[in-house]
């Protein structure tokens, strides 16, 4: 058999059928649900009479709507009616069809791209849809993973299969160590700026080389994540060890005999030697230092040292009117130094960075330290109610606090502004999340992006600074 | 689903890159659990002055006079053309949801988001892609004469300029024959419901561990 890419691999395990002009019946293994992408596809359902294909397929939890602050009182407290209702109607769609939720309260709640990893319901070689572009996070187990419209949740609820069609291969081969301070964030950060937002447009991106390999699950599961800021609906990782342990006794993972079956199954996971890839990008990993976004797109993006950008460097045309477009609604100048930008607010949140990993991150830098009286207010949201007790476990709820963070419930929060956390206009946020968009975190606000770690170090300082700095001192 | 087969129309240029779905629905809009209703929040935050709020009525606010959409030789507009990567970001539905109801029809651009682009095919708006020289030309035009049309026709495949000249495209025969029929992609997939069974059935036997352990 010819030399094939992961990718190849599990389409082609999973394509049920194929038509002469290259459409494919797509096999979907595992569907993630949640409030904001899923009601008109229950509704479609319920309007033709269908039933889902297969409930055990299915895992829901509500997530960009739910409250981070005190929740005891149940959805009937959220204050947002439009919310409430959103939330509820997830609730009751679950309960009318029989598919696992798990609801706002539930310890096991969260951002869908950090339970269904969490609960092993994602697992390596399978197929993952979600209504959310962020779905390649699942790429992360070596599995086929990506967003989809709520048309299509509606389609794969009803036939447990998508219309697909293959896309073209690429490889971004990362080779030796990040640096002290240099985490996955300011590598996918890094690789968004060399390949632009729409780089990876009808790709799916293997990340591979020797640096992925030393990189843990949760570094993976950031950088698959942002895939789709490169144009990519589908980031991807081998399996290998590093997998293997992180899934073992997971909920919902393979058990005894099964496990071992499991893992047998597994060990094909990866490119062969020799499999061609349309596209091949090399990133020297000694090259990243921490990055910070400073314009209004994932891939207006520069290291700490180093200076917003001067538009008339810039020859095209669309371009430079990108840029000073970006300048003008961030508020910043030409040329201006990135450690100048000073922050109103600090997010330590999302399902790009919101794992235990990157709860320690931040408070490793966090601790011992207190948030700058520039600092209108700096939140920690964990990604789910499990790496909430497990930080909590940790004392890393008390060093946040000590330090004047505040310490969150479970949500999506404030990477999209769906619930009450949200920025005032022209408010600057160093935030932890994937999108720097005009208005994202709220009408006019202004978003950086950056590492947990870096995140810590802005609020601790009051502006950006080389985190780096921090933790030789 | 609404069948496109040929579509002329105003065209609305919105002459700025990589155009993403927040800009086209923001986020509050996003909490309605209706498909339609989102035309008038289509592009909110540059196309009103003040903060768009869930379930609000329009009809009084503020407008920015500056924006494409407000000004009045674009009033009927039902062809959009824009510039690259248009519609990046997020996979909601909501984006094409509130273009179709907006009015528009077609959008042409040099380049597409895939989510976006695979979207606006289940709800009957054709996405054609031109390269960046003819879409540089058609905004020239369009900027030159007021109520400038367009004539997409997705059976020959062409966008057709008012001069009579004809710019070919691209679109996979699949979803061309959908969009020309009006076909509901559920209807269609379950005349394979053999298929997929039979697939399940050899995919439950060589990967038991995904079936069963999720239940609800």
């Amino acid at each position: 058999m010819a030399a094939r890419t992961l990718y190849d691999k599990l389409f082609e395990a999973h394509t049920v059928r194929q038509t002469e002009d290259g459409s494919a019946l797509l096999y979907i293994d595992l569907q993630l649900l949640h409030e904001v992408t899923s009601p008109q596809a229950f509704e479609g359902l319920r309007i033709a009479g269908r039933k889902p294909w297969r409930l055990d397929a299915n895992l829901a939890t509500p997530d960009h709507n739910v409250p981070t602050t005190e929740r005891s009182g149940g959805v009937d407290e959220i204050v947002d009616p439009v919310s409430r209702i959103q939330v509820k109607t997830l609730d009751e769609n679950c309960d009318d069809y029989g598919i696992l939720e798990f609801k706002m309260n539930d310890h096991r709640q969260g951002i869908v791209h950090v339970v269904g990893p969490e609960q092993g319901a994602t697992l390596p070689g399978t197929t993952v849809v979600c209504g959310d572009s962020h779905t390649a996070t699942h790429g992360a187990f070596g599995a086929l993973a990506h967003g989809i419209g709520t048309s299509e949740v509606e389609h794969v609820l009803a036939t447990q299969c998508l219309i697909t069609r293959k896309m073209k291969n690429m490889l971004i081969k990362v080779e030796g160590e990040l640096g002290l301070g240099v985490t996955a964030k300011d590598l996918v950060l890094h690789i968004i700026g060399v390949l632009g937002t729409a780089g990876g447009t009808g790709h799916a991106i293997e990340f591979g080389g020797s640096t992925m390999s030393q990189i843990s699950m949760e570094g993976r599961m950031t950088i698959c994540n942002m895939a789709i800021e490169a144009g990519a609906r589908v980031g991807m990782v081998a399996v290998d060890q590093i997998t293997l342990d992180y899934v073992e006794g997971r909920p919902f993972a393979p058990k005894g005999d099964m496990w071992q079956q499991a893992v047998d199954a597994w060990s094909d996971l990866h490119s062969d030697d020799g499999a061609h890839f349309d596209t091949v990008v090399e990133i020297n990993a000694a090259d990243v230092l921490p990055q910070v976004t400073w314009g209004t797109s994932p891939e207006m993006v520069v290291a700490v040292n180093q200076l917003v950008p001067n538009p008339n460097n810039e020859s095209d045309p669309v371009k430079k009117d990108g840029i000073n477009r970006a300048l003008s609604y961030m508020g910043l100048s030409a040329d201006q130094a990135i450690t100048d930008i000073a922050l109103d607010r600090i997010f330590i949140g999302s399902c790009t960075n919101s794992r235990i990993e990157d709860m320690r991150e931040a408070a490793k830098v966090a601790k011992g330290r207190k948030v700058a009286a520039n600092v209108k207010e700096a939140i920690v949201v964990p990604g789910s109610g499990l790496v909430k007790a497990q930080a909590e476990a940790e004392g890393l709820d008390k060093i946040f606090e000590e330090a004047g963070f505040q310490w969150r419930e479970p949500g999506c929060s404030m990477c999209l502004a769906m619930n009450p956390d949200k920025l005032a206009p022209k408010e600057h946020c160093a935030s932890t999340s994937n999108r720097n968009f005009e208005g994202r975190q709220g009408n006019g606000g202004r978003t950086h992006l950056v590492s947990p770690a870096m995140a810590a170090a802005a609020a601790v300082s009051g502006t950006f600074v080389d985190v780096r700095q921090l933790m030789e001192a | 689903m609404n069948k496109f087969i040929q579509h002329t129309g105003i065209v609305a240029p919105l002459d700025r890159a990589n155009v993403d779905t927040d800009m086209i629905i923001p986020k509050q809009f996003l909490k309605s659990i209706k498909r339609s209703g989102f035309g008038v929040y289509l592009f909110d935050e540059i196309r009103y002055l003040d903060e768009g709020v869930a379930d609000q009525d329009c009809t009084n606010r503020p407008l920015n006079k500056d924006f494409v959409l407000n000004q009045a030789r674009y009033q009927q507009s039902s062809v959009l053309l824009a510039r690259t990567n248009f519609g990046c970001g997020s996979s909601r539905e909501h984006a094409p949801w509130a273009l179709e109801d907006y009015g528009f029809r077609t959008v042409i651009a040099p380049s597409f988001a895939d989510i976006f682009y695979n979207n606006c095919f289940k709800n009957g708006i054709l996405p054609v892609v031109l390269n960046e020289e003819i879409v540089d030309q058609l905004f020239t035009e369009c900027a030159a004469q007021e109520g400038y049309e367009l004539c997409v026709d997705l059976e020959q495949q062409q966008v057709v300029t008012p001069s009579g000249e004809r710019f070919d495209f691209e679109v996979e025969e699949f979803r061309k024959h959908c969009l020309l029929n009006g076909l509901d992609d559920i209807d269609l997939t379950l005349q394979n419901v053999d298929d997929i069974s039979a697939f399940e059935a050899k995919h439950k036997q060589q990967s038991p561990w995904l079936f069963g352990a999720i239940k609800g």
